[in-house]
Formats: structure tokens, sequence, C-alpha cells
């Protein structure tokens, strides 16, 4: 679809507005609408924006398969990671509360049920969006091979 | 606010019908797309920003996306069935209607002693904002703090649905090699 340049200079001006809605929806989600899911289908689907429009070679080359088939499991672990970091500090598992701290207050630094929520949904937010780039790939790679 | 109503819910019955009609299967998954986005402005009329949200990206962005790659896959069009098709009918308008028979039991939209106000206890509303320092978004405070255990098994739900494809779909470059013809640079 390279071919067609309309598609390509749109698609080369919106990708990098989809990828700051994505994260705005994802550190933004504590505070309005959205969340980890919600962020990481939509960071997703800019990279499959990307890999739609330029081949799946030129999105294997900005986001590699070794990494974002890791980034699937990482997602998971920063979650249960949390749940761990809270028992260690004492409480129970993903009891958020142990996390209150009072460094930079006045820089809003979360702290508390609100760190707590912002690491979980940073978790989520990886594992999905790496898991539908993978999906992606994965449909995508067989259709390659497929036609050689 | 009734005409917009209105107007959505009889532009997602069409586009049902139309899907049902279809036999092209390009146009059938460019309309799943549409209905996808129909319903999302649907829940957002219904106060759900979140849910409509997820619609949208995953409704008529991702899912489209993986319907059209698959089809690239296998065919462009539906076999036209050559038995009657009475029984799939009379499946889905036996369902259909058992469905709306249930409507009728249903609470009014937003009746203040529906169960879902009154289930598992309103005091979570009441007790967010103090026990979240602050955050105002009900729905993120429930499903990562209050329901912590409950996200992270659907997060694993999704890691596992996602290793579950890769292991179906995903060609090993060696293998792959191996079963494609050999293109010949090498001398034999």
């Amino acid at each position: 679809m390279s071919r067609f340049p309309i598609i390509r200079i749109i698609t080369k001006l919106l990708i990098p507005y989809i990828l700051l809605f994505a994260l705005y929806v994802q550190f933004h989600g504590d505070y309005g609408p959205g969340g980890g899911f919600q962020a990481g289908v939509i960071f997703a689907s800019a990279l499959i924006l990307y890999g739609l429009v330029f081949g799946l070679e030129a999105i294997q080359r900005v986001a590699p398969p070794r990494i974002i088939e890791k980034g699937m499991a990482l997602g998971v672990l920063v979650y249960a990671g949390t749940g761990v970091l809270t028992m260690s500090l004492g409480g129970q598992f993903l009891d958020y509360s142990v996390l209150e701290h009072h460094v930079l207050t006045q820089w809003h630094v979360p702290s508390g049920q609100h760190l707590g929520i912002f690491l979980v949904e940073l978790g989520v937010g990886i594992t999905v969006a790496s898991v539908m780039t993978m999906i992606f790939y994965a449909f995508a790679g067989r259709k390659h091979a497929h036609d050689t | 606010m009734n005409i917009i109503v209105f107007a959505l819910l009889a532009l997602l019955a069409i586009t049902a019908v139309a899907i049902a009609r279809l036999r092209e299967l390009w146009a059938a998954i460019m309309f799943t797309g549409i209905y996808s986005f129909l319903s999302a402005s649907w829940m957002m009329i219904l106060d759900a920003p979140d849910v409509a949200f997820t619609e949208a990206a995953v409704g008529a962005g991702i899912s489209t996306v993986l319907m059209l790659s698959t089809m690239a896959l296998t065919g462009q069009g539906e076999d036209i069935p050559r038995k009657s098709s009475w029984m799939p009918i009379l499946i889905v308008v036996v369902t259909g209607a058992t469905l709306v028979y249930g409507t009728l039991d249903m609470p009014a939209l937003g009746a203040p002693d529906a169960p879902v106000q009154l289930y598992p206890s309103p005091s979570y509303v009441e007790r967010s904002v103090e026990d979240m320092h602050g955050l105002p978004n009900v729905v993120t405070a429930l499903l990562a703090s209050y329901r912590g255990y409950d996200t992270l098994g659907e997060t694993t739900v999704v890691l596992t649905a996602g290793i579950a494809v890769l292991l179906i779909l995903r060609r090993d470059p060696k293998e792959a090699s191996a079963t494609e013809p050999s293109a010949g640079d090498e001398p034999a």
C-alpha cells in the first residue's frame, strides 16, 4: 500500500498523534476514561497501521518481534511484581496502601493506591499492546510466507 | 436525544441485517467494523465511555484488521448454502425471542433500586475518592485496586491467548525455509 502517496503521508502525520493519545489514555486513565487495556490496544493499532501501509519488514525494524514477544510476559510480570512488592513491604498481595511514601509530594509523584494503580495499569498496557502487535505479526507473517 | 437513540438503534439493526445477507466477505468485514463503531456510539449514550473506548479500539480497529488478514489467508467469498435454511432462522428467532423475553424483567435504565446499583455495595462509589487519594475515575479504581486480582487474571488471559495464537500460527524461520521450494540461488 506504500505506493499511494496520500495514504503514506496521512499515515505518517497521524501515527505520532495516535501514539500520543495512547500514552494519554494510559497515564490519564486514573482521572478520565481509559486505562491500560484501551491504551495498549490504541498503541498497537498505531504500530499495525504502520505495518499495513509500509509493510511487515518496516514495522519489524521499528518493533522487533524478539522485543515485543518479551513485552507480552513483561507486562504480567510488572503486574504480579507489584503484588510481590507489596507483600515484601509487609502488606498483602496487591495491597497498594503499603506503597505510601512522602517523596516529592509537591511534584505529585504518585503514592500509595495511586502508585499501585499506575504500576498495574502500566503492566496491563504493555501486555495488551505486545499481544495485539504479536498477533498481527503472526497473521501477516503467514500471508507473506504464503505469497512467496 | 431520542432521535439519536432511535437512529443509532435503527442503523445497528440495518447493519446487522446487511452483514447476514452479504455473501462477499470483504464487505461483511467492513460492515462489522461499522457495527462496532455504532455500538461504541451507543455505549457513549449509555454513559459508559470506558467500554465505548474499548469497543471502538478493539471492535472497529484491531479485529477488523485481523479478520482482513484472515481473509487474505483463506478466501474472499462465502459458499452459497444449498440446503434449505429454515433451521438457522428458527434457532435465531427462538434465541432472539428468549432474549427479548428476558429484557421484560429488567429494571428501567438508571433505576435507583436496580440490582446493579445495590449490589455488591454502593459504598465503593462513596469510599473510592477517599481510598484512592482523590482519583476520580471509579471504574479504574474498581478494576485496578478493589478487584486487582481479577484484572491480574484477565491480563494473564490476554497473555495466554497471545501465546496460543503464536503457537498455532507462527512459523519457525528454519521451518519456513524448509517447506518453501528452494529459490535456486545456491548451486545444487
